[in-house]
């Protein structure tokens, strides 16, 4: 176990070592730092005295070890487009980036657990039928193309909510501005939510109905029924309870997925959050903002993945013999 | 020679595609999308990319109709620049389909390379080349394509950015998608590496390489054909993805996800047209070729029946 938890921590360092390797060297290579912050008139001693300043002067490993630690305290540089620091920039938009991915999550999970539950418990009917249908349709359709979509349906044609931004937003504590208390904040939320929880909430809903299928079947689900319980109570007390271990997982590992596919519905409602400034970034070569989004976005991957492992290990024990040999 | 075309029309394989009415049009849809993209210099009827030939006074025009000033008309209708859209499609339809295929081919052959030397190498290879996988696959492939593109892009020096953008947009997406190909030849050929024949000619004193290459290779291509059609499909998306987000295709050379990006800036004043028929075709363009993937797996797999 202990074995088990040491090498898969030390291989998520590694790739957490060779993404700031990258990140570094992107800072390092990719044109002069000194020359993106001086002006015009600068003289040899102010371009000496920055070097040192900033380091520049040391060799190489020592450069990429204080990037590293610096990135650990949150220090990733000053943005090149923006002139302010890049921490801060990022904290001023995470907020609007977390909100969405929640309003997001939590449509996927209730409305894909809801819908699954319905179409295992009527397979056969009609309705069941044309929401797996759409659900087809939904999966197979870019992201951006569900976004214009929405956009041209409830913004152009029938004129009723807001096609881009986050409407008024309401400030709380010293970053945090939220949405959620104004109506324009939460009128704005609805599309890109729906945009954005969309491919999630079929992945939830056809797992889901599938594990429910199979748990239907199963012999104590049919001494349930004999002993007289309601379908409601079989159905949501007895079945549905027990699909939603793999439900979690599968969740869980869909986290990572929706602050990527972020980016894509920020972009398509020019929504002001971390995966627009991004996009923008890359855009505009801003190399600190895209250094730090990529070691933010690595952080944030490899964790989830490390819990999810560990979990896994914890839950089913014949990974504890797998994973000796492997 | 009638023999040789009635064995190949009775094959399972064929017939299996002759009374599948899905897979028909789905190659015929694609057919047509790749000869108009092939052929779109001689079919288009405009050159979008040559300033002297459009007419500001064209901008607009709505599909069907004859221009108010100029009385020109244009099957799809013109952007603001007064290009024809028609035409835009054909060149965009080519740089999608060229990135696309491009990128699916070196992610084979990457993968395929990666795959059998960790299937046939084994040991420290295996282990580094499996790890990596692992690693990446945790990390959905759009990202994965925008991050090789943003660094990428950083380490280009300026002046050279847009010609070597589509390079780049290709190595970025191919990187992304290498792993679908490796993990697949690696497990064929951990399979077909203990048959007799790889055996036989080891025995005779073949190298690993012509090994690898000749003998098993060619006994593990139809999963890796499927998998090369499902990737083409999703490689297709990601490019449209891409360059819809101005991260990808410069604007010198439009793909139908520029095409989009571009149309979705006139949705408000009523110009549907500019963005409805790009989105179209890309989407016609993207479901095809799954559908065709999907035919293939089960047409190859008579197990999965």
């Amino acid at each position: 176990m202990l074995a088990y938890i040491i090498r898969r921590v030390f291989q998520s360092v590694i790739v957490l070592l060779v993404v700031g390797l990258v990140a570094f060297s992107m800072f390092r290579f990719v044109g002069d730092p000194v020359d993106n912050m001086l002006g015009q008139e600068r003289t040899q001693a102010d371009i000496e005295r920055l070097r040192t300043q900033l380091g520049l002067d040391q060799p190489f490993p020592v450069q990429y070890f204080r990037f590293l630690k610096g990135a650990a305290e949150g220090n990733f540089g000053v943005s090149y487009r923006q002139g302010r620091p890049v921490a801060t920039i990022i904290a001023e938009r995470a907020p609007a980036t977390l909100e969405l991915a929640f309003v997001s999550g939590v449509l996927a999970i209730t409305m894909g657990i809801a819908l699954g539950v319905f179409t295992a418990i009527r397979r056969r009917g009609a309705a069941a039928n044309i929401i797996m249908t759409l659900s087809l349709v939904g999966v197979s359709l870019p992201t951006f193309l569900i976004g214009i979509l929405l956009i041209y349906v409830f913004a152009v044609e029938l004129g009723v909510l807001p096609s881009f931004g986050r409407g008024e937003t309401v400030r709380v504590g010293e970053f945090w501005t939220t949405g959620f208390l104004t109506t324009s904040g939460l009128q704005a939320l609805i599309l890109p939510a729906i945009t954005l929880g969309l491919y999630q909430m079929t992945l939830i809903m056809r797992l889901v109905r599938s594990e429910m299928l199979e748990v239907l079947r199963a012999d104590y689900i049919r001494f349930a029924r004999a002993r007289g319980l309601t379908e409601r109570a079989v159905n949501f007390r007895h079945a549905l309870r027990n699909t939603l271990v793999p439900v979690i997982t599968v969740t869980g590992l869909q986290l990572g997925a929706i602050i990527a596919f972020a980016i894509i519905t920020e972009t398509v409602f020019q929504w002001p959050g971390v995966g627009l400034l991004f996009i923008n970034a890359i855009q505009f070569v801003d190399i600190p903002v895209m250094a730090a989004y990529l070691m933010l976005i690595s952080v944030l991957f490899v964790t989830i993945n490390l819990i999810v492992d560990l979990l896994y290990y914890a839950i089913d024990p014949r990974l504890r013999i797998d994973g000796r040999t492997a | 020679m009638t023999t040789r075309f009635a064995e190949v029309w009775d094959s399972d394989f064929v017939w299996n595609f002759r009374h599948s009415p899905v897979a028909i049009l789905a190659l015929l849809v694609v057919s047509v999308l790749v000869l108009a993209a092939i052929f779109a210099p001689w079919i288009a009827p405009h050159d979008p990319f040559n300033p002297a030939t459009l007419n500001l006074m064209n901008g607009f025009t709505p599909p069907g109709e004859p221009n108010a000033f100029t009385g020109e008309t244009f099957l799809l209708g013109t952007d603001d620049q007064g290009r024809d859209v028609f035409s835009t499609i054909l060149y965009g339809l080519r740089i999608s389909l060229f990135v696309g295929a491009a990128a699916v081919f070196l992610a084979m052959v990457i993968g395929v390379i990666l795959g059998l030397v960790a299937a046939y190498v084994g040991g420290w290879a295996e282990t580094i080349i499996m790890r990596i996988a692992d690693v990446q696959l945790t990390f959905p492939a759009i990202l994965v394509a925008m991050l090789i593109f943003g660094v990428a892009k950083g380490f280009t020096p300026p002046e050279y950015r847009n010609e070597v953008a589509i390079w780049v947009l290709i190595v970025a997406i191919a990187l992304s998608d290498w792993v679908q190909f490796a993990r697949v030849v690696r497990g064929a050929a951990l399979v077909e590496k203990n048959r007799e024949y790889v055996q036989a000619a080891r025995m005779i004193g073949r190298t690993g390489p012509a090994i690898m290459m000749r003998h098993i290779l060619p006994n593990i291509l139809s999963p890796v054909l499927v998998i090369a059609t499902i990737s083409l499909a999703l490689a297709i998306i990601a490019e449209a993805t891409l360059s819809f987000l101005g991260v990808g295709a410069p604007p010198t050379q439009p793909s139908l996800g520029t095409l989009i990006r571009i149309g979705q800036g006139f949705l408000f004043s009523g110009e549907w047209w500019i963005l409805f028929f790009p989105a179209v075709t890309l989407l016609a363009l993207a479901l095809s070729v799954n559908l065709l993937g999907d035919w293939l797996r089960d047409a190859l797999n008579p197990k999965l029946n």
